[in-house]
This record gives C-alpha cells, structure tokens and sequence, in this order.
C-alpha cells in the first residue's frame, strides 16, 4: 500500500511537468497578448512592456526560465493583479474555493447517496422515479440557472443569505458560503445519486445478495452492510475527480454569487491572456486532481479486496 | 470493514468537519466592519456602498488604464484641479489652488496650495509633479498611457530618448509651491486634461521606497501603505470583492466632505449587481442588464438613471478591401441603417443616434448632424457606384467581440443592410482578445468598435483619425485631414480652433471610413437616498461632493 501511495505520488511530478509544457506552450499560440486593449498603446510601449515581463526573448528561453522558476515554486508576477504574485492570488482565493467545494461536497455526498440508495432500494416504485426525476432535472438544470433562483428565494426573498460578496457580510444569518456551495452541491449530488442507484443494484443482483434474502436477513441490513461496500465502489471512483473539481471553484457560481474564488481567477486569466496566472492554476489543479484521485484509489483499495493484488 | 478502513474514513471525515468547523467559525468572528452594513446603517454612517464594475487591476494612477480602475482612484488622488460637482465643463481647485495660462494656452502656471498634503503628512509640491510626469515619460517604466503627456513640451523626445536630460521636458518646479506647464501648442483643454490617471500626481517617497521610478507594480497600492492626497484614503482592498476608502483626514478641503467612507465592490455581473442593489447591498450600480432596463423605467423610475456618456459606438471599415474603398459605398451603408430603431428597440437606453462622430456635450463643440436615416439616397450611391440593387456587391462580414448587444445590433444592420440595399453581410463573433487581435491587425472586412473620451474636448474623438494612429485601424488617411488636426493644435483661439476642428469632422463623415451607430448613454441604479449625484458627461464625480440622506428607501 505504502508503496503504491509513494509510486503514485513519484509520477506527479512528470504528469505535472507535461501539463506545464503543454499548457506553456497552448498560451503561446493562442492570438492575443497581455497587454492589448480597446485602447491601444503606443508599439515602443507595447514593447516595454514585453520587455519588462521578458516576453520579447524567444519562446523556449522564456520556457527555460518559467521552468527554473517553478521548480522553487516561483510562479512569477499576475499580469492583471498588477501588485501580486500567482501565489499570492492562488494563496486568497483557494482557502475561499476551499470552504465553499468542502461544503458542497458533504451536500453533493449526502443527498446523493441518501437519493441513491433510497432509489435502489425502492426499485421500479415511487420512491425510485421519484429522487431519480428529481436528479435527471438536477443534472439538467445549470448552475446559471439554479444558482439565480437561490439568490432570488434565500437572498431576496426570505432574506437569509447575501446575493453578492463574501467578506463578513454577517447581516444575514447565513454564511455567504452556503449558497454557492448548495448551488454546487445540488448538481452533484444529483450525479451521484444516479451511480449510487446503479451501483447498489448491480450488486442487489448477486448472488450472495439472494443468499442473504434467502437465509431471512433483514433488508436494511442487506442494503447497508452487504450492498452498500461493493454498491458505492462506482461513487467512490468519482468523488476523487469531484471533490477536486469542487474545490478549485467553478466560474459560474462564483459569478453569480460573486465571490472571490479561484475557479473565476482560473477563466479569468484565460480571457486576460495572463500567461503566469494561467499556467500557475493550471498546474495547481492538475496537482489536486493527481492528488484526491490517489486519494480516492485508496479508498477503493480498502473497500474491495479484489482491486488489492 | 476493516480497521484500516475505518481509520482512512474517519480521518477523511475529520478532515472535512475540520474545514466547515473553520469557516463558520471564521465567519462568525469576522468584526461587523462597514463592508457588512445594510444600506440604512450605511446612510446613517454616511457610507456610500458602490459597485464599479470588475476589478481594478492596479490603483497606481500611472499605470491605470481602464474606467474601473480611475473611478476608485478619483477617491484617493486629486489632480491638479477637480471635477466640479454638477458641470464637466468646470474645475473647482484640486492640489492647485489658482492657476493662470498665456493668451494662446500653450504656458500655464499652476500655484499648489500651502495647505496641501499628502496622507503621510508630507506637504505637496510642484517637485511632486515634476516626478511624477518623470515617472510616466520613462519609457522602461512602460506606462501605457505615456502618450497622454506627449503634449508637453520635448515629452515625447525624452521618451524616445531623443534627450536623456529631463530639464528639457516642459514641467518645472519655479519653487516648492509654483509649477509651469509648458506644451507643444494650444491647450485650451489642459484643466480637463489634468484630471485623466496619467496627470494625476502620486507620493515621490513612497514610490521610491517600493522600488525604483521604473519599477511596475509594487506593493504601494496596497492597503497600509497608498499614499493619496484625495478626500479618502484607504483602509482595506480584498480582491474581487470590495475596496473600502475611509475620509482622509489630512485633506485640504476635509472639513467639506460629506462622506465618512465609500466601499467600491467589484461585481463584474450585472445581474449580480442589479440583485445586490434589490437586496440594499448598494447604493448604485455600474449598469443596468438590458433586459431589466424597461422594467425599472416603468416600475421603478426614481431608481434608474440615464445620463449622457462622452462615448460613440460605431463600425470601423477596412478600407484597403476593395468595394469598400470607394468612399460612395460607404455612405450608403452608414444612410442605410435605421439608427433610432436599433436605439428604441434594441437598447432601450435613450442612446442617441449618432449623426457625426463627435457625441454632444464636448463643451462648445456643436456636434455635427450630417449622417441620417435616408435609403432613397443610400441606394442611389450604391447604384452609382456599380451596385444597383446590391447586385454584385461581395459578402463581406461583419466582425464583433462575443455581446449579446453586439449581436443583438449586428443582426438588426444586417437585416437592414438587406432590405434597404439587397446586400448580404455575414457576422462572425470573436472572444475579446482575438477580436483586439484581428482589429489591430486590421485584418477585417467591418469590425465593431467603440470610442470614449477621456476629456472634454473633440480632439479625444479626431486625433486617432490621423494617418498612423496607432488607433486608427482602418488604413483611412488623408492629408488634408491630419494638416486641419495639426493646425487646430497650433491655434490659440478657442473659437477659431472648434472651427478647424469642425472643418476636420466635415472631412472625415465625407469620407466615412466608419460605419455610425449611437453615441452612448451611461445607465444605473441609484438609490434615492445618494445625493448629488448629477449626470456629468464624463461620470467624473468628485466624491467629496456626494451626501447621503439618513433615511431608508427600499427598492423593490
């Protein structure tokens, strides 16, 4: 075991060196610069400018020195926050994505589960079309979508969290993190309803399951001890990527709820063209996905006896 | 379950519980600071809550380019003069407490007031600007709006290096208290000039103890350490959030400021914005969302605001396409399009249809009103020019940044373009850097384009019309052009000089290498309980102006 952990936690560092590469590379073909603007500034300033941030050299030296940069984990200055670095931003607007993905995962993972096993254990009856109608509409409905109507009911309505801000906005009894994480959380767990209901009756299926009616064990007992160890393998799987993905922050919901998150600095800086924020995220995530997958094949490990030799 | 599983769970379960334990637990200990006030708290306490848009990417007034960035920076340093409360045509004194030019504008002498500090407690003195516009004329410090001083004299030299000796530029300190300003021609417009970012003066020994004058982006701009001679300084910046500025006590005028504070909260969305201004989160928005804009006129009138904007919408030509060269054709596209219906029924913010390129409110300028809607005519040109009914005419296409509005205007030209003169153009949209990309490189056929002054003078809209501006884009040039815009320069009488630049205009709706739209009007939401706030043409608002109302007006 340790010595997978340790194997999987070598390869990081090549499976980041190639997303580095790449990324480096991808930014450097796509047209547009940095610095151009409605307003166009002077070619000698244009050129300044270059200069400055040493992006008139050829491309493979600029290369050479990002890379000896980043391997002091140097991430170099944000072009569009013009006095912080990529570490700086990284190192304020994660700790935010952090608690907003944290909580929507344990919303995504309750609900979803609860949705799941609930669906499978009710086959083919109401309480099966109807938590599994709901997820459909779940998976369905955007977070655009969603997250407005929230604002709308809990925000303006009833007056219980805040439309828009993150920072101390303690007038509401709600923390500005419950929304965007419900938000989150709701399209999620709608997913993870669907492969919890899969898996559970791919395994209500076998044998043994039948052996375990047979011999008069009780169903709650069958669902939750013998089904739910193999039934919830599939979730398992997903929840490294998801609770990955849910704490580097998505762009949508921290738009509309316009909280000062890393998934907005992410698409941000793609729009800006700011060719170290870009490739410092991007490299930030990929560790993290590279990381809660480990994590979650882990899990797996202990789980299922099968997947252990 | 095996016992290493339930220990690898259980950890994972405290992970989790650790991290929600923290950030409620955060939350509840944040203080209750002023960026938590509801808006009748803040009316009491005389806080004005806005939103300006995204985020400003600096708040270093010289190397600021955007409207965000000058609307908070106006808070916390003042120029020379200052915007007056309800007319952008007038200055009230700023760091200058009197000032006087020659006859022909081209010489002025600014008197900096004794009494004017800055927020560190060091007095301000002419030294201070001389370093400042140093500052900005360094080339490798790559201020991008350089350009803007290249009025002064022996500027541009000094920036190209031509003269290494900054004595020769035209700003000098006669002493501590005493500034002159010596430009390259006429500038009756200098009072509105000095108020732009780029004439703004900013903290010599601050600058210098972040960095050298070159150094770009230092950490001066941060909390704690800006140093600013404005009505406020300020207290906290958290990204993408909110940049909360508190009175400056050491303000010259401070015993007639208003406000106690202002919170400027970067909301990009529109949405979000018009939902946290129902929410009594903001006293103003930055815009209005289209869609909302005819519901606030009809239910909620004393809410919404439209003022005119010194700002003109139209499509540039790529002239070096043939067809499109032929300046007949040109006309005829621009009296082709139905300007007051794309305004009546596509932005619904009483734009107004731009007849010339000049909008109104440009001082004594009287904008021109030469291009209507005329489609007799329009395909009469078109026919002279060898396309009767359209017939012949290439596809060209029209090129947009991704908009709905752009869009929205794009396709309704397009289908105007088809019915008045039977030609047939197609869109394409880009994403906004390739866009700037494709127009720069003038690598277009028709490309959506939009223009806002940065004073009061027609000049901000001409000059980028002259043959190699690097704003021009469209490969239009004429000399007779650029002699009327150089000699407007050299002409010391106002009046005289509106005229050249009238005659200059003529020229260039003569020649059209521009297709006119509107001239832009600047929507938003404020609550009623903002006072003076008045419609300034350039949305210059000087805040130690603006008052509030202790009582609680709700939007619904």
């Amino acid at each position: 075991m340790i010595k997978i952990i340790a194997g999987r936690l070598f390869q990081l560092i090549p499976v980041l060196w190639i997303i580095l590469t790449l990324t480096f590379f991808m930014t450097k073909i796509v047209p547009g610069g940095p610095f151009s603007a409605e307003r166009q500034a002077t070619p000698e300033v244009i050129a300044q400018l270059n200069a400055y941030y040493g992006l008139d050299k050829p491309v493979w030296q600029q290369y050479l020195r990002y890379l000896s940069k980043v391997v002091m984990f140097d991430f170099g200055p944000s072009y569009t926050y013009q006095s912080e670095s990529v570490n700086e931003v990284i190192g304020r607007a994660f700790p935010i994505s952090l608690q907003i993905g944290t909580l929507a995962f344990c919303i995504a993972l309750v609900i979803g589960v609860t949705a799941g096993v609930i669906a499978a254990a009710n086959k083919n009856k109401l309480l099966d079309y109807l938590p599994m109608s709901i997820s459909m509409l779940g998976i369905c409905l955007p977070t655009f979508v969603l997250g407005p109507i929230l604002a709308l009911v809990f925000g303006l309505v009833l007056k219980l969290a805040p439309v828009s801000g993150w920072y101390g906005l303690n007038y509401v009894p709600l923390h500005p993190a419950v929304m965007p994480a419900v938000t989150l959380g709701l399209f999620y767990a709608a997913y993870i309803a669907r492969l919890t209901r899969g898996g559970m009756l791919d395994i209500l299926n076998q044998d043994f399951i039948r052996t375990a009616r047979a011999k008069g064990v009780p169903e709650h007992e069958i669902i939750f001890r013998h089904a739910s160890r193999g039934g919830l393998l599939p979730v398992v799987a997903f929840l490294g990527p998801c609770f990955a993905g849910l704490i580097s922050g998505s762009f949508v919901v921290e738009k509309v709820f316009n909280v000062p998150g890393l998934g907005q600095e992410f698409i941000k800086s793609v729009f800006n063209r700011d060719y170290p924020l870009i490739l410092g995220t991007v490299v930030f995530f990929g560790a993290l996905i590279v990381i809660f997958n480990l994590v979650s094949d882990v899990v797996q490990l202990l789980l299922d006896p099968r997947s252990r030799n | 379950m095996s016992s290493a599983m339930k220990t690898v769970i259980g950890v994972i379960a405290v992970l989790f519980a650790g991290v929600l334990v923290w950030m409620f637990a955060r939350g509840t200990a944040t203080d209750r600071s002023s960026y938590s006030l509801t808006l009748r708290e803040a009316n009491r306490n005389k806080i004005l809550l806005l939103t300006v848009g995204s985020e400003p990417r600096t708040l270093d007034p010289q190397a600021a380019q955007g409207v965000t960035e000058h609307h908070i920076i106006m808070a916390m340093i003042e120029g020379l003069v200052a915007p007056s409360i309800n007319d952008q045509a007038k200055v009230v004194p700023g760091m200058a407490d009197r000032w006087e030019h020659n006859d022909d504008y081209s010489v002025w002498m600014f008197h900096i007031g004794e009494d004017r500090k800055w927020s560190n407690g060091d007095s301000i003195t002419a030294h201070d600007f001389v370093f400042s516009y140093k500052r900005m004329l360094t080339a490798s410090f790559g201020a991008q709006y350089a350009e803007n001083l290249y009025i002064l004299k022996g500027a541009e030299e000094y920036y190209n290096g031509k003269t290494g000796n900054f004595d020769d530029v035209g700003v000098k300190a006669i002493d501590d208290h005493n500034l002159r300003i010596e430009l390259v021609g006429p500038t009756p417009y200098l009072l509105s000039l000095v108020q732009h970012d780029s004439w703004l003066p900013i903290n010599p020994k601050t600058i210098l103890k972040f960095g050298n004058i070159d150094t770009r982006d230092t950490k001066w701009t941060h909390a704690g350490n800006y140093v600013a001679n404005g009505p406020f300084i300020m207290k906290t910046w958290r990204p993408n959030d909110v940049i909360e500025v508190v009175r400056n006590p050491l303000y010259w005028d401070a015993a007639n400021v208003k406000l106690n504070g202002i919170n400027f909260y970067s909301i990009e969305n529109s949405n979000t914005g018009g939902r946290a201004f129902q929410a009594g989160q903001l006293h103003k928005t930055d815009q209005v969302s289209l869609d909302k804009v005819p519901y606030y006129r009809r239910m909620h009138p004393e809410l919404i605001r439209i003022d005119p904007y010194e700002g003109v919408y139209f499509y540039r030509i790529n002239i070096s396409r043939k067809v499109l060269d032929n300046p007949k054709v040109r006309l005829a596209l621009n009296l082709a399009i139905d300007r007051d219906a794309i305004v009546k029924n596509i932005l619904r913010e009483d734009q107004k249809p731009a007849t010339g390129f000049t909008p109104p409110g440009m001082g004594d300028y009287t904008p021109l009103n030469k291009i209507t809607y005329d489609p007799e005519r329009a395909r009469q040109l078109l026919a002279e020019a060898g396309y009767p009914k359209g017939k012949g005419f290439p596809k060209f296409t029209i090129h947009f940044n991704t908009l709905e509005s752009h869009r929205a205007i794009a396709e309704a030209i397009q289908q105007m373009w088809k019915e008045e003169l039977g030609i047939d153009v197609t869109l394409e949209n880009q994403e906004w850097k390739v866009y700037l990309d494709t127009q720069n490189s003038i690598n277009y056929d028709i490309s959506r384009s939009a223009w806002i002054g940065d004073f009061l003078d027609p000049v901000t809209f001409l000059s980028m019309w002259t043959a190699g501006n690097g704003n021009n884009n469209t490969h239009w040039a004429n000399s007779k052009y650029d002699a009327l815009i150089e000699q407007a320069a050299r002409t010391g009488d106002p009046k005289t000089r509106l005229d050249i630049l009238h005659r200059a205009e003529e020229l260039f709706l003569s020649e059209l290498p521009v297709v006119l739209v509107y001239w832009y009007t600047n929507t938003y939401l404020l609550q009623p309980s903002v006072q003076n706030w008045y419609p300034l043409v350039l949305g210059n608002h000087n805040y130690k102006y603006i008052d509030l109302k202790d009582e609680f007006e709700r939007a619904k």
